[in-house]
């Protein structure tokens, strides 16, 4: 099963790095070395483990290795396979969407705030719609914040409303005007057949109903959330996996300046 | 009780336990004299009624809207439901159609004698007692001829949306190993004031807990345990608006396990704690009588506090939750009281922390099947780190004998657990639990070191934490967040205007039944 992964002539191929041309990358430059797993619905057999490594070929791997299998249940197998990748990506010819700040910590941020605005920031934020997950809007928003970096609520010129989980979208808007917010922070965990999606659009069309939606800087985040996806669905930026409060305070921060120094 | 390996003071565990009961008594004093939408359809489905109408509204909720609209649902449905059955000799499924229909109306029937409507029921009470008696004589003949699995129980989620899919991946996972199959609701049940009807194939993150969904899993788990020799436990979520309609669900269809905090759906989803505190002392006093291990939701708190400065807001709400559970009827060993292993794992010695942690919560509760949470808080989708921070979560419950071992996936904060997760976790576990089995045995901690004198810690800081709340109340506690950073006010939330004070022919019989006439 293993022959092949200790092969010392696999070697023909070009050892540059070649960013019009880039393969994955596994001890050798250009070596295209992938792994992944998957579960077939079919029983342990000789043919599962074909079949997987056909699936691999299909999927674009080179001489497809499976280091691994078990039958989960009666008629569906598990698989850890390893291959080389045939397809490449020129890198250089990448362009994606960012939210466009230089990322301050707090300290920064509050100075920052103080010097161009002179007043504090009104922002509240929400897990909108059934989504009872909270630990994405606390990590942006609570005192604590997480993993080391400080929520709004810590920031001196962040007058920061966290509003928990299933906020309604309506409720959210309301709590918006009576707030006079000037920024919505919207989390969204759960993902599962595009829940998150709908809700999204939704509280852009109920802000545009109440002629709100240029008044505020409209903030989304989550982990399956990224600032292509959110400008998409009509928000000014977006936040995914592996962003702190500094990313989105900041953000907020010079945003707001921005917007006030266009009016002029 | 053997000797405290962490040199914990009984004396000072006894005296917190006598604050939590003084809390909990205060709040039940509260609880007797209300009841709620949520607890009249519950006595609703316990006199028979079930099914939906032609606008597929549940019929216990036709009862119970129709009573509170008239203005007299103080008076509890049982009442309504005796006096129109003495006058129409209909069953009180019938009674139901016909009030869904607008044929009949039972707040204008003439009251007849209280002696004639306690008769009337006797019949209807006893034949929905004898149901569940039935579920539990059928969990325990299968605990008898199939045994179940050694502690720490293997506790795993399935959560695909449809329960036909469900089935496959619960199959799935009792052949792997697992104890229990936990069927995650979808996202938002919590907040129905209902519960949906009949079999389900859509949900988000989850599937409806419905009483056919009930069937339909505890069938599937019945054969697959039939099949691996092993009984195979079946849990759901009696939290959210209808707390005691899912408990009462689960007791007619042989659940073994509810997720059951009198906290939880205050402080998580903002239902009112009036309304909270009423609907879980009915659905705890069902959960008891049916054999159901509670799950208490601490390990909540871990993920909005932190773990570390609040770990004893968690020993504190155990304590809350075990004095409440005690006067709900529900004995010690089917407590399953709620903790976790939620510390940033970047922290020096935070395995210390938590098997101190873990080490007393186990000696404060020392009969009860302790539910253990895995990491949630700090799985960051690195799926190779997650799967070690799993590993050291196993080696504590088994050191430290957990009753319930809540199992991480790897893929948490990715996506609901794939079978192959689920494989790869039973697996994980298994493996420690085997090659660890004997470890807490042979271990004892060292005086005035670290894992002593965190837990000596946590023990002080919760009793004064539950010194406080003695004082000012539990109501007045969660006003002022005590509990997971979250703060509650008494009038705010969801689900207040579903509470009514008992009017003069109240009844519930079904409470001295299922607490043994007590």
């Amino acid at each position: 099963m293993s022959s092949g992964l200790y092969s010392n002539n696999s070697g023909d191929f070009d050892k540059t790095l070649d960013l019009k041309k880039v393969k994955p990358y596994g001890d050798t430059m250009n070596d295209g070395k992938v792994q992944l797993s998957f579960t077939l619905p079919v029983p342990a057999c000789a043919e599962a483990t074909e079949a997987a490594k056909i699936l691999c070929k299909k999927m674009g791997l080179e001489n497809p290795q499976v280091a691994f299998f078990k039958e989960l249940t009666p008629g569906y197998t598990f698989f850890n396979c390893y291959g080389s990748s045939s397809v490449d990506v020129n890198f250089t010819d990448i362009h994606v969407a960012k939210v466009e700040s230089t990322v301050m910590d707090m300290h920064d941020t509050d100075l920052f705030i103080k010097e161009n605005v002179g007043h504090p920031l009104i922002v509240i934020g929400a897990s909108t719609g059934t989504d009872a997950h909270t630990v994405g809007i606390d990590a942006i928003m609570n005192m604590k914040g997480y993993a080391g970096h400080y929520g709004l609520e810590r920031y001196e010129m962040f007058e920061a409303y966290n509003l928990g989980s299933q906020v309604l979208n309506e409720d959210f808007v309301a709590k918006a005007i009576e707030l006079k917010a000037d920024a919505l922070l919207v989390s969204q965990t759960v993902t599962q057949k595009d829940v998150h999606i709908n809700n999204l659009v939704e509280l852009v069309e109920l802000l545009e109903a109440e002629g709100l939606r240029d008044k505020v800087i409209l903030v989304c985040g989550g982990p399956r959330v990224n600032h292509e996806l959110a400008k998409e669905l009509g928000y000014d930026a977006g936040f995914g996996m592996n962003s702190y409060a500094d990313d989105v305070g900041s953000y907020i921060a010079q945003e707001y300046v921005r917007r006030k120094s266009a009016v002029k | 009780m053997t000797a405290s390996k962490l040199g914990l003071d009984f004396d000072r565990v006894e005296y917190a336990r006598g604050l939590a009961s003084a809390i909990a008594s205060n709040v039940q004093i509260f609880v007797e004299n209300y009841t709620t939408v949520a607890v009249e359809r519950t006595l609703c489905r316990l006199a028979g009624i079930d099914d939906v109408s032609e606008n597929q509204v549940p019929l216990p909720n036709i009862i119970v809207d129709e009573l509170r609209e008239k203005g007299v649902l103080n008076q509890g449905a049982l009442f309504y439901i005796a006096n129109a059955m003495i006058n129409t000799s209909l069953s009180p499924q019938e009674i139901a159609v016909r009030v869904s229909q607008g044929t009949l109306n039972i707040t204008k029937i003439p009251i007849a004698d209280r002696e004639r409507i306690e008769s009337v029921l006797k019949p209807i009470i006893k034949e929905s007692i004898a149901k569940i008696n039935e579920r539990k004589e059928r969990r325990e003949s299968y605990l008898e001829s199939l045994g179940e699995g050694p502690k720490p129980y293997l506790y795993v989620i399935v959560a695909t949306g449809n329960i036909y899919e469900d089935v496959v991946q619960a199959e799935a996972a009792a052949r792997q190993g697992a104890d229990i199959i936990a069927v995650i609701r979808t996202t938002g049940q919590s907040l129905l004031d209902y519960v949906p009807f009949g079999a389900t194939t859509e949900g988000f993150g989850g599937t409806f807990a419905t009483q056919e969904n009930f069937r339909i899993m505890r069938s599937a788990l019945d054969r697959v345990g039939e099949e691996c020799g092993r009984y195979i436990r079946l849990c759901n979520y009696c939290s959210g608006l209808c707390m005691p309609e899912i408990a009462v669900m689960g007791a007619l269809e042989g659940l073994d396990v509810m997720l059951n905090d009198a906290l939880y759906g205050i402080l998580f989803r903002d239902i009112n704690m009036q309304r909270t505190l009423i609907d879980q002392y009915f659905s705890r006093v069902i959960n008891g009588f049916a054999g159901v291990i509670i799950n208490t939701g601490e390990d909540n708190y871990l993920t909005t506090a932190d773990a570390f400065e609040e770990a004893h807001t968690v020993l504190a709400s155990d304590f809350i939750n075990e004095q409440l559970a005690l006067l709900a009827g529900i004995p010690q060993e089917q407590m399953g009281l709620g903790h976790a292993f939620e510390m940033d794992p970047q922290m020096e010695n935070g395995f210390l922390y938590e098997l101190s942690q873990a080490q007393m919560t186990r000696e404060i509760f020392p009969k009860a099947p302790l539910k253990y949470m895995p990491p949630t808080k700090f799985m960051t989708g690195n799926i190779f780190k997650g799967h070690i921070q799993d590993a050291l979560f196993n080696i504590i419950g088994i050191w430290t004998n957990q009753g319930i071992q809540l199992l991480g996936m790897p893929t948490e904060a990715i996506h609901t657990p794939f079978m192959s997760d689920r494989f790869l976790s039973i697996e994980n576990a298994r493996y420690i639990f085997n090659n660890m089995k004997n470890l807490g045995d042979e271990v004892e901690y060292k005086e005035s070191g670290i894992i002593r004198k965190r837990a000596k810690e946590v023990l002080e800081r919760a009793i004064s934490t539950l010194e406080k709340i003695e004082q000012e109340g539990l109501f007045s506690a969660l006003e002022m967040g005590l509990f997971g950073d979250v703060k509650r006010s008494k009038s705010g939330g969801k689900g207040l205007e579903g509470v009514v004070a008992k009017g003069s022919n109240y009844m519930n019989p079904f409470i001295k039944i299922m607490k043994g006439d007590k």
